[in-house]
């Protein structure tokens, strides 16, 4: 089998910033003294013009981007999910959300795959900061074929949009010539009759190989990536759930309030399913090397595998 | 306008704010009424702004960064011509377009949702921002409360908008000297106002009787002048101005007049209109 080819999503983010940049005049980016890790460099390289350094002062630049975007033209307000989502969680809220402005928000650095620098950056729980506001899209893309579609789709849309990214490089499993992206409805990447794995972000991937690692002990497992997270492809997910009756979600991402809690939403509502959420469970991260983080709080592929045949059995 | 005339609009503008919080039974009428003469200059003398197309791509902008003095506002843009007058009575009501605090969704003539302190001067900044990105000419306003100004947000605009040089936006400052719970120095005291916004590269003028339309003119002509820094406008003035029981009293920030206070406000400022219609 050939090397999987990895990438960043953040990666995925900046390259998509300048290529969007040279179609549409009116695409402004904003970074908050994080433009070498955010990636939005990339931009700032072809379009200094174009790229606002706000200082380290995460508030204020919400702020800013909610102002321009009232004047007509597509901020992207870039910096870490921590700052991003965490401290200006209000500013989104009030100077964004409410008067539904126009504003992509670019947060990198998302769960603990940040690794080295720890629990302060570590943010597991922006998807549920994000979900609570009205109106707000959120869109946590699996890798890099995906990111950049989600940023494409995040510029087209009107409204505002929260776009999850992480810092580690990430298999590319989206590479194929019929792949399409659309907000808000999920894609069915492998069938299955025995359990349903509903999976966001970097744990896509995981959960394919989980999935495959099932198949060879005869557990059938159906794999659902929900790269949009809000509006959940709530359709998607009740038929796979009345079809396969267990539905385990997997994502970087405390179980409180994010996929998981989605998913739960929509099912109690619409089709009752026993459901096992993999993420972190209510506790801070740590430093260390992303891999091994991954694989100590259960989110790599074996993580997912073992939770995935325990709830099974 | 003439200055008589920007008086008695004034003079109208209180009423609405009185008016429209009597009638909501809640509200903020000391900020507002302290506000009440550079509101009148802004609308009726300083913007480009046109009540029949609120949205136009070359309008001045206005971002009423201390949202909670919102009755001040919407009277203004009703007597300006952007909604009905009768409107008024049905702030803060369920179903009205006029909410607790400006809601750009809602209502004609905001240009931003606001009332959550310190993040108004940012959206005005980055408007700004955006006029100087693409060779804009409109110019960009924000009014922010002078307690409001303890807010850490508020710097951290200020900041980016001495370092940008945006010399399109003016914050003004309504220093009536007054927050809820008492006075701004003894609370947390924001002095000296002028010097922290000349260290942040703000032209920093102070005006003695920000309820003089002499001076707001004066003031708003030099802050046009001025190039290559924004301007501020540190306006001294009178909580409550124009209601005497309510003048310079902490405790009418946010309380509505009963039936007979409203009376009381209503009589003062019919005379004080009529005084002026003899001029």
């Amino acid at each position: 089998m050939p090397e999987v080819k990895k990438i960043a999503t953040r990666d995925s983010y900046g390259n998509a910033l300048a290529e969007l940049g040279r179609e549409h005049d009116n695409l402004v980016v904003l970074d908050a003294d994080l433009a070498a890790a955010t990636k939005t460099g990339v931009f700032k390289k072809e379009f200094p013009d174009r790229h606002i350094d706000c200082g380290i002062a995460e508030c204020n630049m919400m702020g800013i981007a909610a102002g321009i975007a009232s004047t007509g033209k597509v901020p992207f307000a870039s910096s870490f999910a921590m700052f991003a989502a965490g401290r200006a969680f209000e500013q989104v809220r009030n100077s964004i959300g409410y008067p539904h402005l126009n504003v992509k928000i670019g947060a990198t650095h998302a769960g603990i795959s940040v690794g080295e620098d720890g629990a302060t950056h570590q943010c597991n729980e922006d998807i549920a900061l994000m979900r609570t506001i009205p109106g707000m899209t959120i869109i946590n893309p699996a890798d890099d074929v995906e990111a950049k579609a989600a940023v494409r789709a995040a510029y087209e849309m009107e409204g505002p949009v929260y776009l999850r990214f992480g810092r580690l490089a990430v298999p590319v499993i989206n590479d194929r010539p019929d792949y399409k992206f659309e907000v808000g409805k999920g894609v069915l990447l492998r069938e299955g009759t025995d359990v349903t794995i509903v999976a966001t972000g970097l744990c896509v991937g995981a959960s394919l190989e989980a999935a495959e690692k099932l198949a060879a002990e005869g557990i059938s497992a159906e794999v659902i990536n929900i790269h949009t997270i809000k509006p959940l492809d709530t359709e998607l997910i009740v038929n796979s759930a009345k079809k396969t009756g267990k539905v385990v979600t997997a994502e970087e991402h405390s179980v409180i309030g994010g996929l998981g809690s989605a998913v739960c939403d929509c099912l109690c509502e619409n089709a009752p399913t026993p459901v096992c959420k993999i993420g972190v469970y209510d506790v801070f991260g740590e430093s260390g090397p992303a891999a091994k983080l991954l694989e100590k709080y259960g989110l790599d592929a074996q993580g997912i595998y073992e939770k995935v045949k325990g709830f099974v059995k | 306008m003439e200055n008589l005339e920007l008086q008695k609009t004034a003079n109208e503008v209180r009423k609405g704010i009185v008016t429209a919080v009597h009638a909501a039974k809640a509200g903020h009428p000391g900020g507002s009424l302290s506000a009440a003469d550079v509101f009148t200059y802004l609308y009726f003398e300083e913007m480009n702004i046109d009540p029949k197309d609120p949205k136009k791509a070359d309008r001045d902008r206005f971002v009423l960064s201390k949202g909670h003095t919102a009755p001040g506002l919407y009277s203004t843009l009703a007597n300006r011509g952007f909604f009905p007058v009768e409107d008024l009575k049905t702030l803060r009501h369920i179903g009205s377009h006029l909410q607790g605090h400006p809601c750009l969704q809602h209502t004609p003539g905001i240009d931003m949702s606001s009332g959550s302190l310190g993040q108004g001067i940012s959206a005005a900044v980055g408007m700004a921002m955006s006029a100087k990105l693409s060779n804009d000419s409109y110019r960009v306003y924000t009014l922010l409360g002078d307690g409001e100004i303890q807010e850490g947000q508020v710097w951290e605009a200020a900041m980016f908008a001495g370092h940008r040089k945006l010399d399109n936006l003016v914050v003004i400052v309504d220093n009536n000297g007054l927050q809820i719970d008492g006075k701004i120095d003894d609370v947390c005291s924001p002095y000296p106002i002028d010097e922290k916004l000349k260290a942040f590269n703000f032209h920093v003028i102070n005006v003695e009787n920000g309820n003089d339309f002499d001076a707001l003119r004066a003031a708003f002509q030099e802050a046009r002048e001025t190039k290559g820094m924004p301007t501020a406008l540190v306006l001294k003035t009178v909580k409550g101005k124009g209601v005497s029981y309510m003048e310079n009293q902490a405790g009418w920030h946010g309380k509505a007049p009963n039936d007979e206070e409203y009376a009381i406000a209503m009589e003062e400022l019919e005379k004080a209109g009529e005084a002026l219609c003899q001029k």
